[in-house]
């Protein structure tokens, strides 16, 4: 799963350029870019540059892993053996796209403790979306198909992002991204064709998700104000508002394919666009789970630094046994 | 009563099963990301593994939801409970120490569709029982605190080792007609295993105690059921209903 970079509405956006970058340098960069080169970790970049995607990936990461808890809530309540064993599969994959996107962040110099220290005291953000509660096995099929769907549409284009390792990572985890939509999709199908309990769950579960799915997407182009840059650095390769009208055009004839009611009533086809028109987004919902206010995100929180605080000790363990393999292998 | 081949696929089928759904507590809240992907992965061979052989014994998911505790036939080491990380892979390598032999064996056996399953398996469960082995000597070989709750760990296991290798007049007929696997003759490698990776570990062996056994008869520990009610609750819920 993605996220596009979080903010709080009010915090400041930093500085373009923190440091006076020698000029030459950063047009040799510039031109590099925008011939569509990829940069590797070895190569000179702007502080800028560096930091932004630091915190886009991180991020990303971050989101990958949190994300790894509303679904891990029906792994022991999965309804059939095959459904369990598809749910674990695709959990641990979105760990293994957490660890691939960790990595990826390390080549920029910032070690993975420094992030996660970042996000257990809230510097760092993660995606809005996984603050909402999975309240009934509906949810899983509605993630896997809204949430990997808009994640897959935010991730396609960063396949050609101009970072090298993020492009690379991305390669690999848009693969295993389009299957989870795809099971996810099954998932809402059979609930749709099931019995009334069942039809009722999945529209509810769209009617929760629906929303915060578009607003993975980002705030509007108007509000984003470091989309330019990252556009113009091919961090991005577009703005936040075509994406989102991109996942909308696609996931609107799927809810119809199954009977589901997009919950959008001022939703239509535009003929001359070529595109659905759709209503309003409350961006003040969207801000306020940015700033934490989401309904689980006390809970996410605490989860994931219990784990990683009751986990010390097997760390250190680890690490000192490690230690003494190596002490031992020296003696030899 | 069951035939003895359905009772003996009941009796696989619900030790992968049960130990595959305890690991899936784990999913997320593992002590590093490398850890949650490992024990995520063992729980996933398991669930598969539960789906092959308790096909054998009849509709796999209707067996896994819908029976009670009295028709469970794991043994009561995997029902346990998770604990910390140190009482689950004390768990892990009593219990996959044993499968590994078992699966083993069981290639071997007359009945084509268990020797197949154990086939596919017991490459899994090779890793499962690597894996285990490792964090042993990790946490027994770490510090002073991992080592005392390792200890404390296996304390908790120690007495549902021996159920492992119990033969009954359900399982005897099968390993006269070559299709089961007789468990009494895997002792001696399993002991020897357990004992060389505890010293690895630089741990003692645990002192004998009075075996706790039943599992393989429906007399379970408390935690069983409450392990049951919430694999089962959407089942339960909505009967009837297909997912
Ligand atoms: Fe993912
Ligand atoms: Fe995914």
């Amino acid at each position: 799963m993605y996220t596009t970079e979080l903010k709080d509405k009010n915090q400041k956006s930093a500085p373009v350029t923190t440091v006076a970058e020698d000029p030459a340098k950063l047009a040799a960069f510039e031109a590099r870019v925008a011939a569509d080169d990829f940069i590797e970790p070895k190569d000179w970049m702007p502080e800028a540059y560096r930091k932004t995607l630091v915190r886009q990936i991180s991020q990303h990461a971050h989101s990958e892993v949190v994300g790894m808890l509303p679904e891990g809530n029906w792994i022991t309540r999965a309804p059939s053996l095959r459904r369990k064993a598809v749910l674990l599969a695709k959990v641990q994959d979105e760990g293994g796209h957490g660890l691939y996107l960790y990595a990826a962040a390390e080549t920029l110099g910032t070690s993975r403790d420094e992030m996660i220290e970042a996000l257990h005291t809230g510097r760092a953000k993660y995606s809005t979306i996984f603050n909402y509660p999975t309240l009934t096995w509906a949810d899983i099929g509605a993630i896997g198909w809204l949430v990997d769907g808009a994640a897959i549409m935010n991730q396609v284009p960063l396949q050609r992002t101009s970072y090298g390792p993020y492009a690379r990572a991305m390669v690999r985890i848009c693969k295993e991204e389009s299957f989870h939509q795809r099971q996810g999709y099954e998932i809402m199908m059979a609930l749709a064709g099931g019995s009334p309990e069942q039809k009722r769950m999945a529209q509810n579960a769209l009617d929760r998700w629906w929303w915060p799915s578009l607003m993975m997407f980002g705030p509007p182009d108007e509000n984003s104000p470091n989309t330019a840059q990252s556009v113009r650095w091919r961090i991005k390769r577009e703005t936040n508002d075509e994406i989102r009208q991109r996942f909308v055009d696609v996931t609107v004839p799927q809810a119809e394919a199954i009977g589901l009611k997009v919950p959008d009533p001022a939703l239509t086809w535009n003929e001359a666009r070529g595109s659905y028109d759709f209503g309003p987004i409350d961006w003040e919902e969207f801000y306020a789970v940015v700033r934490g206010e989401g309904l689980v995100a006390k809970e996410r929180m605490k989860a994931r630094v219990e784990a990683w605080e009751k986990g010390a000790w097997v760390r250190e363990a680890a690490n000192a046994h490690a230690a003494k393999r190596a002490h031992r292998a020296a003696a030899e | 009563m069951t035939d003895g081949l359905t009772e003996y696929a009941l009796r696989l089928g619900d030790d992968s099963l049960i130990l595959g759904q305890r690991l899936g507590e784990w999913c997320g809240h593992a002590p590093m990301l490398e850890v949650d992907l490992s024990l995520t992965n063992v729980a996933l061979d398991l669930v598969g593994q539960a789906t092959l052989f308790l096909g054998i014994a009849g509709d796999a998911d209707k067996l896994a939801f819908h029976r009670d505790v009295l028709d469970f036939k794991n043994c009561l080491l995997v029902e346990q409970p998770n604990g910390d990380f140190a009482q689950t892979i004390a768990r892990q390598f009593l219990f996959s120490n044993w499968q590994e032999l078992l699966f083993r064996e069981l290639t071997q056996s007359r009945n084509a569709t268990l020797a197949a399953i154990a086939g596919k398996a017991v490459k899994e469960v090779a890793y499962h029982a690597r894996l285990a082995n490792e964090w042993m000597v990790r946490l027994g070989d770490g510090t002073a605190e991992s080592r005392a709750r390792i200890v404390n760990g296996l304390d908790w296991m120690w007495r549902f080792g021996d159920e492992l290798f119990d033969v009954d007049d359900v399982v005897e007929p099968l390993i006269a007609s070559g299709v089961a696997v007789d468990v009494r003759k895997l002792r001696g490698e399993w002991d020897q295993r357990i004992a060389r990776t505890l010293s690895e570990a630089t741990l003692e062996m645990p002192k004998p105690r009075r075996a706790a056994k039943g599992g393989r008869i429906g007399h379970h520990s408390e935690h069983l059921g409450h392990l049951l009610s919430e694999m089962q609750f959407l089942q339960r819920a909505y009967p009837g209903a297909t997912w």
